[in-house]
């Protein structure tokens, strides 16, 4: 072993359980349930006294022991991250790296996600179509996809042809040769994708959000691109993005699954050995222009059944202090089935099938949203529902709706590290933003000590109900009045690009 | 086996696990040798309580979660004529409470205790599921036992007005305000006599959901929702015999309902003569689909037909998506799949033509594929193709305890043995290059279905005849 970090392992996860029974002990009697119902799950054997008019009162949650993370180093910089999981013969190979769409240059935007599809459409030994007929031969899946602050390639494989498959997700990750007509086929692909894009109301607003919100920043632009900067992409565009980016020293290989961390290592060395150290950049990410006053962005989508709704406006970077209380804020708004946003506009109102919101925490402060597809009749009710709870989520939040929004994100994490894929897909979270291991050592104990004045208080900070972009794409004929007469905010008309349309 | 659009209405995308998706994705096993990747044999324990209902527990005690996950033998090939829709409908009534769970509350303590929770509905039954740490196992039990004994008392047609609403936006937003949203149900009604149980879809219609009513809901519940109807199966950390006593305690005093109606019975034949169908809709492309009958589940034929649909269409190298889409670039996209449910089953090849293309040029080439088939065959590359690429699913459906307590489902309610799987993997190892060849024409070569959706006011495009 000459890496310096050989052999440290990790105690993140194995610990992060006893944290949360500690906590979790509380969540029976906090359920409110103290009437005299029969201890379950351990029932006496007098079954006829249990009262069936309550519901039960529960046992502490068990101590999960989840498998330790062995941390390696390989001497080009590659770090590799290996959790045994031997309860089915599978094993997650995941390489991430950390650069993605951010890394576009303007022009040429979509460059990460055309040169990341590019990978599985030929090597400097195998065409695109030998790699697919080995992938389909095989049974396995390989997956390379760009998104923002990270690129990812992912194999998921049965442990018994490790040999085959490990040798064709190599070549893919390390050797493309970025056919040319590979290239054009592609860019053609997109170009009649991005046509489509107009059929789908949901992408439509995604799409004017992001622009509108992050302006002439990183974010602000299609992962996949429009359709000049498609035409632009030359291959020397995406040859460049990964000779640059896609380097051992800027990378991670996750390995999950029924393999031994010395074998992994064997084999990493073999295959990923001689792959060359690079000068990796930092991205330039921009500045989003300051927040306007609230204004809805109407973008028209003539006869739509259903208005898309996306309202927010800038929030939070994934290294931000205040992950905890936002998490628990969040929640409580809309990121879960009982959030409030669900609970009015579905469950209460009826006028979606569902409302949600969330943070996307990236390297520097992604979007926040509340979204839902709503019936276009009830467009501008929907609209003043949102902005009440906008609103009230700026008071006091009471305790009971406090403690199981608490109960249920300490609660339901172990069930994030059930499969293979489980446990590779949260850790490959934590590697683009260099987020330490011990994150999810420390998740039930951040979780607990959110107070309902940090959560009061991130609120008020992070969502401003003076400062929204609301982005609404539907049927402007019918909408336009009504929204006009919320007086939420002024309408402007605006096309995909977030720009005024005629 | 093949990805099926027919696959229910969840009650809620929102909270369909990352997991599930990712299982979707992430298919593996292969037997590239023979013994490479067995399907391994999961234990299990099958019992039936005196009320009718199945039981199947299923210890896995490799992390502390459990999921429970119920099948109730109902779906929307069990509705009436007007009332289309409402074998989903009535799902998402389940959830609004029942005797004991004021409404709400149903989520609210299964969340607070780290639990989540869903359901789907398809042709042929309707499944409720929970997931979650072990201890909470109590819980979701007791839930799902109040509302299949006692969801009447408390129910009011302000819950079902709410749902209708909540499921009249599912529709749009899955289907009508979606490109190419209403192909499936017109399809549908042209494949199937109006009688048949199959005949529309699962979401069913508009005017339908309108009319359904609060006596309809009653009535439901007490023809279909009993034990003697439904299945339960717990799969995680749990002690046998705790959980025993505890499914004794909730559903033992549920009384046996009266005995279910039959369905009607269907005769698997092909469509009666060649059909063209024209749909406009708001899309920048037109679309060609084509749909044969084909077999119930678990049929001599249906795996043939799932490796049929493998090699036309089911990845780079088939048939269609390496003339169309790869060489000839003239398609966007290309997909085959055959659908084998209960009573009957479906083919569908759905074809997008790239601009410039029109749907009766991409005729002409799936005629010309479907063709060289017939009359050629496969080649036994081919055929391994598709079955590891097949295989592979099987692992990775049970590396849940949802995924697990589903597939137990699954089997049991298809071949009355949970553990089906290793006998399932067989049928699609068994199959030859020849069956392949037999069932393309035995039932590819019979007549079928072609719609054309189009952009509004271009029903020119429509493709108006068998091409060749």
């Amino acid at each position: 072993m000459t890496s310096r970090r050989t052999g440290t392992v990790s105690p993140a996860i194995a610990s992060a359980v006893a944290l949360l029974l500690a906590t979790a002990c509380s969540h029976s009697a906090a359920r409110g349930s103290t009437t005299a119902a029969a201890p379950t799950p351990a029932p006496a054997a007098t079954a006829a006294a249990v009262d069936l008019t309550k519901p039960p009162v529960l046992g502490a949650p068990k101590t999960l022991t989840l498998p330790e993370v062995v941390s390696r180093e390989l001497p080009n910089g590659l770090r590799l991250m290996i959790v045994e999981q031997h309860e089915l013969p599978l094993a997650d190979f995941v390489l991430v790296v950390k650069s993605g769409g951010e890394t576009d240059e303007s022009g040429k935007l979509g460059t990460a996600t055309l040169a990341t599809s590019l990978l599985k459409e030929g090597t400097t030994t195998r065409s695109s179509l030998q790699i697919a007929d080995q992938e389909a031969f095989l049974g396995v899946d390989i997956f390379a996809n760009s998104g923002w602050d990270a690129t990812t390639i992912r194999l998921h494989t049965p442990t018994a042809q490790l040999d085959s498959a490990l040798a064709l997700f190599a070549d893919v990750a390390l050797h493309p040769a970025f056919p040319p007509a590979e290239l054009e086929r592609l860019r053609k692909n997109r170009l009649t994708s991005l046509l489509q894009v107009k059929d789908r109301a949901p992408e439509i607003a995604n799409r004017a959000y992001a622009a509108i919100v992050f302006g002439t920043a990183a974010y602000a632009h299609p992962l996949t691109g429009d359709e000049a900067s498609t035409n632009a992409i030359q291959q020397a565009d995406v040859r460049r993005f990964y000779d640059t980016y896609v380097r051992p020293n800027n990378a991670t290989l996750l390995v999950v699954g029924d393999v031994r961390p010395d074998d992994v290592e064997r084999r990493a060395r073999a295959l990923f050995g001689g792959w060359q150290r690079g000068t990796v950049p930092p991205s330039n990410y921009g500045q989003p222009a300051p927040a306007k006053g609230t204004t809805i962005y109407l973008v028209d989508k003539p006869g739509a059944a259903q208005s898309s709704f996306r309202i927010g406006g800038v929030g939070v970077a994934r290294s931000t202090a205040d992950y905890f209380p936002l998490t628990v804020m969040n929640t409580v708004l809309g990121g879960s089935f009982t959030s409030r946003l669900n609970q009015n506009l579905r469950e209460t109102k009826g006028y979606t099938y569902g409302a949600s919101s969330g943070f996307a925490m990236r390297r520097t402060p992604g979007p926040f949203t509340a979204s839902a597809e709503v019936v276009a009749a009830k467009t501008d009710s929907a609209l003043i529902e949102f902005m009440k709870e906008v609103r009230a989520i700026r008071d006091t939040v009471p305790r009971p709706e406090l403690e199981k929004t608490k109960q249920y994100l300490q609660l339901q994490l172990p069930g994030r590290f059930e499969t293979t894929g489980d446990i590779a897909t949260q850790l490959a979270q934590l590697v683009p933003y260099d987020v330490p291991l011990s994150f999810y050592n420390g998740y039930t104990q951040g979780i607990a000590a959110v107070t309902p004045a940090d959560v009061q208080r991130v609120a008020r900070q992070y969502i401003d109900p003076e400062k929204l972009a609301i982005v609404i794409v539907g049927d402007r004929k019918s909408i336009e009045p009504t929204l006009k007469a919320t007086k939420v905010g002024d309408v402007v008309v605006v096309d995909i690009t977030g720009r005024p349309a005629m | 086996m093949s990805p099926n659009p027919f696959d229910g209405q969840p009650r809620a995308t929102t909270l369909r696990s990352l997991r599930q998706r990712l299982c979707q994705l992430f298919l593996a096993v292969a037997p590239v040798t023979a013994a490479a990747q067995a399907v391994p044999a999961i234990a299990y324990e099958k019992y039936t309580l005196p009320n009718g209902l199945e039981v199947i527990l299923s210890e896995d005690h490799s992390v502390p979660l459990v999921a429970v996950n119920t099948w109730y033998k109902v779906g929307s090939g069990d509705e009436v004529a007007g009332r289309t829709g409402f074998a989903h409908l009535f799902e998402h009534i389940m959830f609004m409470g029942s005797e004991n769970v004021p409404v709400g509350k149903f989520d609210q303590w299964l969340e607070a205790a780290g639990g989540n929770n869903n359901g789907s509905t398809n042709a042929d039954r309707t499944n409720y599921y929970e997931w979650m740490p072990a201890n909470a196992l109590a819980l979701a039990l007791w839930l799902d036992a109040d509302r299949m004994g006692r969801l009447l008392p408390t129910m009011d047609l302000p819950k079902l007005d709410l749902q209708r609403d909540v499921v009249k936006n599912e529709r749009r937003q899955s289907y009508d305000n979606v490109p190419y949203g209403r192909a499936y149900e017109t399809i549908l009604g042209a494949l199937y006599p109006a009688s048949h149980p199959y005949a529309h879809p699962t979401i069913g219609s508009m005017t339908d959901l309108t009319s359904a009513s609060l006596e309809d809901v009653k009535n439901f519940f007490r023809t279909y929702y009993a034990p003697n109807n439904a299945t339960i199966a717990i799969v995680g950390d749990f002690k046998p015999d705790s959980v025993k006593k505890l499914v004794q305690q909730y559903f033992g005093g549920i009384p046996r309902g009266p005995a279910i109606p039959p369905r009607p019975q269907v005769t698997l034949q092909p469509v009666p003569k060649d059909t063209f169908l024209v749909l406009e809709d708001k899309v920048q492309l037109p679309r060609l689909y084509y749909a044969w009958r084909s077999v119930k589940a678990f049929h001599e034929d249906d795996a043939a037909l799932d490796v049929a649909a493998y090699v036309i269409a089911g990845d780079k190298n088939s048939r269609l998506y390496k003339r169309l889409v790869y060489d000839m670039q003239v398609a966007q996209d290309v997909s085959a799949f055959n659908s084998s449910q209960r009573l009957d089953g479906g083919f569908q090849i759905v074809v997008t033509p790239k601009p410039g293309h029109t749907p009766t040029e991409m005729a002409k080439l799936v005629n010309e594929e479907l063709q060289r088939l017939t009359n050629d065959g496969i080649t036994e590359r081919e055929l391994a193709r598709a079955q590891n690429s097949t295989r592979a699913q099987f692992l990775d459906r049970i590396a849940s305890d949802l995924g697990k307590a589903d597939q137990l489902n699954f089997y049991n309610y298809f071949t009355g043995t949970p553990d089906y799987a290793k006998q399932d993997a067989a049928r699609y190892d068994k199959v030859t290059a020849a069956d392949v060849k037999r069932v393309a024409v035995a039932y590819l070569g019979k007549p079928h279905v072609t719609l054309t959706v189009v952009s509004e006011g271009k029903r020119d495009l429509m493709v108006t005849g068998v091409v060749q």
